[in-house]
C-alpha cells in the first residue's frame, strides 16, 4: 500500500511538470488555435537565458523576470516574422514551421550552451523531503508556481477585456476585425504570453530534470497528452489533465503495463481523447459559425 | 551562378577523387589504397542530441593530422574522411554507403554508436569492409563467427556487468539487487553479463528488474519500486542524465544501497557534479581507462604523452572532456595496426593485421591492460579496475579484473 502511495506521489510530482508545459499549450491554442510543437524547446532555451544570468550573479528572482521577458520578446518576434506571413495559409505550412523551430531551438542552444548536462537552481531550498518523504521542496514549490500561473491565465482570459479580444481573434479573425480587434497584435501577444508561462515552466522542470538541449523532448508528449485529456481550450482542465497523466503513467507503469509502455500509455490517452471526446473532460465544446 | 560553380567543383573533385582499385591474386582486395595515401572512413554525431560525443572524432582529425605531419604511416598520407550522422542509425547508413561506395575507403574506423553501427553490421560485413574498434561497448562486436569484419575496442558492457557480479557474490553475498537500465542495445547488454556471471543465481540476487526509456521525463516512479523491493545493492545501467537523476532521487528518498553505475555515465563533469557530488559518495564504477580528474593521474606519463598531443594540436580542446583521450588511445591502436600491414592494405590484410595485435600498451588506460586480439578474439580490451566516488574524484581500488566476455 505504501507503494501505490509513493507512486501517486511521485506521479503527482512529475503531473506537475506537465501540467506546467500544458498551461504554455493551452495559452497558445487559446490565443492562435494552433499547438506550437516548439514550446517545449523555446522554454529550454528561455532556461538556459536565467541560468546564464544566475551565473553571472544576478540573483535568482531577477533572472526569473528577466528571462520571462526576454521569453515574451522572442515569442512575439518569432509570430511578426515567422507566422504572420503564413496568417493565410494552410493548417500543415505552420505545422511545418514549429517543428523547424524546434530543431532551430535545439541545435542553438547546443551549439551555443554545449550538450553538457547542467544543474539548474532551485529557489525553493534544497532541504530534506516534505510530507513524510513524499515532496522535495522544489517540487512543492513548483507545484505552488504552476497554481499561482493557472489562475493568472484563467483570470486573464476570464475577467479582462485583452484577453476577450485575444479569444475572440483566435476564435473568428474576420468578425473580430470587423468590430475593430487588432487580430494580429492578438496573436502575437498570444505568442509572447504563451512563451512567458514556457519560461516559467522551464525554470521550474530544469532542477528536476537537469538542464541540457533535450531536456523538454519527452516532457511535451506527456504534456500534450494532459492538456488534451483536460481539454485544450481549458487552463484548469489542462492542469489536472497534466497531473492525471502523471499518475496514469506512474501506476500504469508501475503495475499495469510495465516501465516499457509508459510512452504508450501517454499516445494511447492521446488517440483515446481524441476519438472519444476531442474536447477533453473539462473543455467546452466548440462550435464555430462563419 | 554561384551554384553552378560549387557544383561544377564539386563534380570536378568527385572525378579527380575517383579512386584506383584492382585486384590482386588470391582474391586480395585493394581500395582506397594509392602509393601516396590511405583512405580511412568514420562517423560520429557532431550535431543533434548526442553530439556531444563529436568531441571524439574532433580528436581522431588531430591525431592523424598529427601522424601525417610526421610522415604517415609506411610512408603514405592518412585522408581521415569523418562525417556526421547525428547519431541517427539511418543517417549512419547512408554516410557509411557514401564512404564504401563514392569516396570507396580502405576501412571504416571507430563510427560511433550502438544502433548506428547495429544499422551497418550487416551491410559492412557483406562488403567485406573493414570495421574497426567501433566506439560502443556492446558484446557482440566480439562476434568472430558471424561477422569477421567488425571489431569493438574497450571493454564490453557484457564483462563490465560480470565485475559488478564478481564484485558483489565476493563482498555480499546475500545481497539483495535491483537493477535499472536503459530499454536498448546498450542497456540490456548488462541483465546478461549479470547472468552469465551468476547463472541460476541471477535470480536469487535480483529481487527487481526495471527499465527506463530514454523518452521518460524522469525516473523517480522507477527509483520508489526498486527500493520497495527491499533491495539493499543497485546497479543503474543509465546514459548520463538518467544517472542524475537516479542519484539525485535515490539520495532524496534516503535510500542507502550499495550502487554500482555504469562505466558510460562516471564523467564526473557530466553526471556526478551536476546531481551533487556529496550524493553521489561511495558509487561504485569499473574503469579502464585513466581519468584526466584523477589526480592519481597528474604526472604520469602516459598522460603526460596525452596532454602534450592536446596542447599541440587541440589547444582550443576541453581537457576534462574524457572522449579525448578515449579518441587518443583508439587512434594508436588504429595507428599500430596499419604500421603492421606494411605494404600490403589489401582489406584482407588490415582485418587479418587488426585481429593480430600482441600486448599493445596504450599510454591512456590502466596500467597492466594489453590490447590484445585474435582471429578467435575480437575482445581487444577484457580488463577492468573497480573504483569508487569519494565525492571530489573517482578512486581506483582492487586489482584488475578480468571479465570472461
Amino acid at each position: 500500500m505504501d507503494g501505490v502511495l509513493h507512486q501517486v506521489f511521485s506521479g503527482i510530482a512529475s503531473g506537475g511538470i506537465y501540467a506546467s508545459i500544458a498551461l504554455a499549450l493551452v495559452m497558445i491554442f487559446t490565443a492562435t488555435h494552433h499547438v506550437n510543437f516548439a514550446q517545449g524547446e523555446m522554454a529550454m532555451f528561455s532556461t538556459y537565458i536565467a541560468l546564464t544570468l544566475i551565473e553571472a550573479g544576478v540573483p535568482y528572482w531577477g533572472a526569473f523576470v528577466i528571462t520571462i521577458v526576454f521569453a515574451m520578446v522572442v515569442g512575439t518576434i518569432v509570430q511578426k516574422i515567422l507566422m504572420e506571413p503564413l496568417m493565410n495559409a494552410p493548417v500543415l505550412a505552420s505545422v511545418g514551421v514549429f517543428i523547424g523551430l524546434l530543431f532551430i531551438f535545439n541545435s542553438v542552444a547546443g551549439w551555443i550552451f554545449t550538450y553538457t548536462l547542467k544543474p539548474f537552481p532551485t529557489p525553493f531550498g534544497e532541504g530534506g523531503p516534505l510530507l513524510g518523504g513524499f515532496f522535495s521542496r522544489h517540487e512543492l514549490g513548483s507545484t505552488a508556481i504552476t497554481v499561482v500561473v493557472l489562475f493568472s491565465v484563467w483570470a486573464f482570459f476570464r475577467f479582462t477585456s485583452l484577453g476577450l479580444a485575444m479569444r475572440a481573434a483566435a476564435f473568428n479573425p474576420v468578425s473580430s476585425r470587423l468590430v475593430g480587434v487588432p487580430v494580429a497584435t492578438m496573436l502575437a501577444l498570444g505568442w509572447g504570453l504563451a512563451s512567458g508561462i514556457g519560461a516559467i515552466a522551464g525554470m521550474m522542470v530544469a532542477p528536476i530534470v537537469f538542464l541540457d538541449p533535450n531536456m523538454m523532448g519527452g516532457v511535451l508528449l506527456y504534456a500534450f497528452a494532459g492538456a488534451l485529456l483536460g481539454g485544450i481550450t481549458n487552463p484548469l482542465g489542462a492542469v489536472l489533465g497534466g497531473f492525471l497523466v502523471g499518475i496514469i503513467e506512474n501506476l500504469g507503469g508501475a503495475y499495469i503495463v510495465g516501465t516499457e509502455l509508459k510512452l504508450s500509455l501517454a499516445l494511447i490517452i492521446i488517440v483515446a481523447v481524441l476519438t472519444l471526446k476531442p474536447a477533453g473532460l473539462f473543455g467546452k465544446v466548440l462550435a464555430s459559425r462563419v | 551562378m554561384m551554384k553552378r560553380r560549387v557544383l561544377l567543383s564539386a563534380a570536378a573533385t568527385g572525378l579527380l577523387a575517383t579512386p584506383m582499385i584492382w585486384r590482386q591474386a588470391g582474391a586480395q582486395t585493394v581500395v582506397g589504397v594509392t602509393k601516396t595515401e590511405i583512405k580511412i572512413g568514420h562517423t560520429i554525431p557532431y550535431s543533434g542530441p548526442a553530439s556531444a560525443y563529436g568531441s571524439g572524432g574532433k580528436g581522431h582529425t588531430g591525431f592523424w593530422k598529427m601522424i601525417n605531419s610526421q610522415g604517415g604511416v609506411n610512408g603514405r598520407k592518412i585522408n581521415f574522411i569523418s562525417l556526421d550522422d547525428g547519431y541517427s542509425p539511418p543517417k549512419t547508413v547512408e554516410q557509411v554507403r557514401r564512404l564504401v561506395e563514392q569516396d570507396e575507403v580502405a576501412c571504416l574506423f571507430n563510427p560511433l554508436g550502438t544502433p548506428n553501427n547495429s544499422a551497418i553490421q550487416k551491410y559492412v560485413n557483406q562488403k567485406k569492409v573493414p570495421t574497426l574498434f567501433v566506439a560502443t561497448g556492446a558484446d557482440k562486436w566480439g562476434d568472430y563467427k558471424n561477422f569477421p569484419w567488425i571489431m569493438g575496442w574497450a571493454p564490453s558492457y557484457q564483462i563490465e556487468a560480470q565485475i559488478y557480479a564478481n564484485h558483489i557474490s565476493k563482498i555480499k553475498p546475500n545481497a539483495k539487487v535491483a537493477l535499472i537500465y536503459q530499454n536498448d542495445d546498450f542497456g540490456k547488454d548488462y541483465p546478461l553479463g549479470l547472468k552469465a556471471a551468476w547463472g541460476a543465481q541471477y535470480d536469487k540476487f535480483i529481487v527487481k528488474a526495471l527499465t527506463y526509456e530514454v523518452t521518460d521525463a524522469t525516473i523517480d516512479s522507477q527509483v520508489v519500486s526498486l527500493r520497495d523491493s527491499g533491495a539493499d545493492t543497485l546497479i543503474t545501467v543509465a546514459t548520463p542524465k538518467f544517472a542524475a537523476q537516479m542519484i539525485r532521487k535515490v539520495y532524496d528518498i534516503g535510500w542507502k544501497p550499495l550502487h554500482f553505475l555504469s562505466n558510460v555515465s562516471a564523467s564526473a563533469g557530466t553526471v556526478l557534479i551536476p546531481a551533487g557530488a556529496e550524493k553521489g559518495i561511495g558509487i561504485i564504477t569499473a574503469t579502464y581507462g585513466k581519468d584526466p580528474t584523477d589526480p592519481t593521474w597528474a604526472n604520469d606519463k602516459g598522460m603526460n604523452e596525452w596532454r602534450a598531443f592536446m596542447k599541440q594540436n587541440l589547444p582550443e580542446a576541453d581537457m576534462l572532456d574524457t572522449s579525448y583521450v578515449y579518441s587518443y588511445g583508439v587512434c594508436l591502436t588504429m595507428l599500430q595496426t596499419l604500421r603492421q600491414c606494411g605494404d600490403d592494405l589489401s582489406r584482407e590484410n588490415i582485418m587479418r593485421q587488426a585481429a593480430n595485435l600482441k600486448d599493445l600498451d596504450i599510454p591512456t588506460v590502466l596500467p597492466g591492460i594489453k590490447v590484445n586480439t585474435s582471429p578467435t578474439n575480437y575482445h581487444p580490451m577484457r580488463h577492468m579496475q573497480l573504483s569508487n566516488w569519494t565525492g571530489t574524484s573517482w578512486s581506483l581500488f582492487g586489482d584488475l579484473i578480468e571479465g570472461a566476455g
